[in-house]
């Protein structure tokens, strides 16, 4: 059986969902024959190319996430977002109660800081609102959790290799 | 005419960041920079909410070393509270730490740096990543597995979860461990001890056979900070702040943590997120320095336990008066951490006092600052914290391991792009070894944007007046 491709992101995040998938520990070893990794953050390829299922994890908060969204949800035929960031909008979404100016000010005039002027040359995208994934692209299947479990990652991606849309069963579906 | 490339985003990394390197006219390196592209604003949505929430909410920071935010941000608590921990309390903050520690350095290694030692730096991009490392080399890649899983299962049973896990409060920790759970641990960790022992053979043998990549690769000289005991030994929790300067020589010793803003300024440049933290005493850009485990090595006089001091001894003799500078020697430096910081655990959990219920201590008293420095896997990481009478946050200051580094991983990047790029000749190979030389490093770009996520890799290469003239993607 063809290998099942994968391509992943992680946008405004911890990283602790691929984390969380690193934590398969002995399962992952047991995925190698079933899955190819393609474009992730814990691969060399850089570029995302059409793949069966692409994974989003955190939230999007700046003009680079939106089209990094927009290119993986163009490249695969399912969507699946893991944690809380990229369902919710997460920790980060936190920020929406301040303007971005407040939370740069806040950030760089501090103790110890030596600030001529905030950040903002072309080579770093400008800061948006966070937004959760589905309010920039259209998302098939969320697994929250922060980050979800391991157990979880794997259900969800068990599920998917069998032709399935994963829905949790309530034993590993958190919302922490 | 002048050409600009870019790497992005830099994988195998933990965070955002994106390389850029501009060509002069012969197609030399005129300019390379490291580039932390994401900020995230912990220190201003964390305004107005209370410390006792922080361990919880800074663990967010970062998925591969939340239980460093974690406990950094409990002893600032400790600090707000004004009290002392219960030894047990203590214990069991180390205890957790030090799984960490195991957890992280076996990741770093294993399943993102080694591919680049393993296959070589050119090697087949597609192969080159744990997937690859579990196809050709499987007994390698499940020590790596083993020694990250044990790591995380500590974290686990002490705080239920592996990653975000909820153990530490201000004043203690917020759970015992139980007899079972500690026999658990002790019944594994000889095992772990060996296979620790594997890893730094490994290291060693790679380091030995290929000498002249290892001593010459993004090889520079800087000053070096890090926690040390009373005994001057490497110390991963508590400690005082000792920096070297790049002959061996210290320059601060014994400088309580709380102390840090008269040792550290940041200065803020306009083309990244990431702040730099230099000496202040040095000035920007000279004051750089550089933290992790390279840097507690070059600063500490000894290992704190038998089979890692060994190690260190032998490890100190490969540069002058013991320090050691080139970036791939941080893998070296890692995995001796990683051997301690086992060792440290056994000692640990031998002691019955390990599984005492006397581990919270609470005051009525609120300070309205509070300061908690532990050394993350990384490196040194600040909590500063200044709350109102209640306890509610009024602001927040974080200095991230990865942004003490970010001076000299922009120094790195320099160094290989010139030794490298030459005549505008850019291979996916060339491309691939700047990006080891911030592997070396193990930028956590989740930390220092408290913030960054991941790094891509694209190079495009433009003319003077901006227009895009190729762009190589590996």
């Amino acid at each position: 059986m063809a290998k099942v491709k994968i391509i992943s992101a992680w946008l405004d995040a911890c990283s602790g969902c691929h984390m969380s998938f690193l934590d398969l520990d002995e399962a992952l070893i047991g995925l190698a024959d079933k899955i190819e990794l393609l474009a992730t953050p814990i691969t060399d390829i850089k570029e995302f190319t059409p793949a069966d299922v692409g994974i989003i994890e955190g939230a999007v908060s700046n003009e680079h996430d939106e089209e990094v969204a927009k290119k993986i949800r163009a490249n695969c035929k399912i969507l699946m977002v893991w944690g809380d960031c990229a369902v919710f909008g997460g920790i980060v979404s936190m920020r929406n109660l301040f303007s971005i100016e407040e939370v740069l000010d806040r950030y760089y005039h501090t103790e110890g800081s030596i600030c001529d002027k905030i950040p903002s040359s072309e080579d770093i995208p400008p800061l948006i609102k966070v937004k959760p994934v589905n309010q920039v692209v259209k998302v098939d299947c969320y697994v929250p959790g922060c980050p979800p479990s391991a157990k979880a990652i794997h259900y969800a991606l068990a599920e998917l290799l069998e032709g399935r849309i994963p829905i949790l069963p309530s034993e590993i579906m958190r919302f922490d | 005419m002048t050409k600009k490339i870019v790497i992005e985003p830099v994988t195998r990394l933990e965070g955002h960041g994106k390389v850029t390197i501009l060509l002069n006219d012969k197609g030399n390196v005129n300019r390379a920079r490291f580039h932390v592209t994401q900020v995230r604003g912990f220190e201003k949505f964390c305004e107005g909410r209370l410390f006792w929430e922080m361990p919880l909410i800074t663990a967010r920071i970062c998925g591969i070393c939340p239980v460093s935010h974690h406990l950094a941000s409990a002893k600032a608590g400790d600090a707000i509270l004004g009290v002392k921990l219960t030894p047990t309390a203590e214990k069991l903050r180390r205890l957790i730490h030090m799984a960490q520690y195991v957890q992280s350095h076996a990741l770093h290694f294993f399943h993102l740096a080694s591919p680049d030692l393993l296959f070589g730096m050119d090697a087949d991009p597609a192969k080159r990543n744990i997937m690859g490392i579990i196809a050709e080399a499987p007994e390698i890649a499940k020590k790596g597995v083993k020694l990250r899983a044990f790591g995380q299962k500590i974290i686990e049973m002490m705080g239920d979860k592996r990653v975000h896990p909820n153990a530490a409060i201000p004043g203690g920790m917020n759970r015992a461990l139980h007899h079972d759970k500690r026999d658990e641990i002790l019944s594994q960790i000889d095992e772990i001890i060996a296979d620790c022992q594997f890893a730094v053979d490994l290291i060693k043998d790679y380091c030995a056979k290929n000498t002249e990549v290892v001593t010459s690769f993004a090889d520079f000289k800087s000053a070096y900070l890090g926690l040390v005991d009373d005994n001057g030994n490497t110390e991963y929790y508590d400690g005082k702040l000792r920096l070297k300067d790049r002959e061996g020589i210290t320059l601060e010793d014994n400088v309580a943590p709380e102390d840090y803003l008269s040792i550290i300024e940041e200065k803020v440049e306009d083309w990244t997120y990431l702040k730099f933290p230099y000496y202040k005493k040095l000035g920007y850009p000279t004051g750089m320095y550089r933290v992790g485990p390279l840097g507690r090595l070059n600063v500490a006089d000894g290992c704190t336990t038998p089979l890692a001091n060994k190690e260190f001894q032998e490890f100190k003799k490969l540069g002058k008066n013991g320090i050691v500078q080139g970036s791939l020697y941080y893998h070296n430096a890692r995995l001796i951490e990683m051997l301690n910081c086992a060792e440290e655990m056994k000692s640990l959990v031998e002691d019955e006092l390990i599984c005492s219920e006397d581990i919270w201590v609470n005051s009525n008293h609120i300070n309205e600052e509070g300061i908690g420095v532990v050394e993350a896997p990384r490196g040194t990481l600040f909590h500063h914290y200044w709350v109102d009478r209640s306890g509610k946050m009024r602001k927040a200051n974080l200095i991230v391991a990865t942004g003490n580094n970010n001076l000299a991983m922009n120094r790195a990047v320099s160094e290989v792009a010139r030794e490298f790029i030459k005549d505008g000749k850019v291979t996916e190979g060339i491309l691939n070894r700047v990006e080891v030389a911030i592997r070396c490093y193990d930028p956590c770009l989740s930390c220092s944007s408290h913030a960054l996520g991941h790094m891509p890799l694209e190079i495009t290469i433009c003319e003077p007046g901006g227009s895009v003239r190729q762009v190589l993607r590996s």
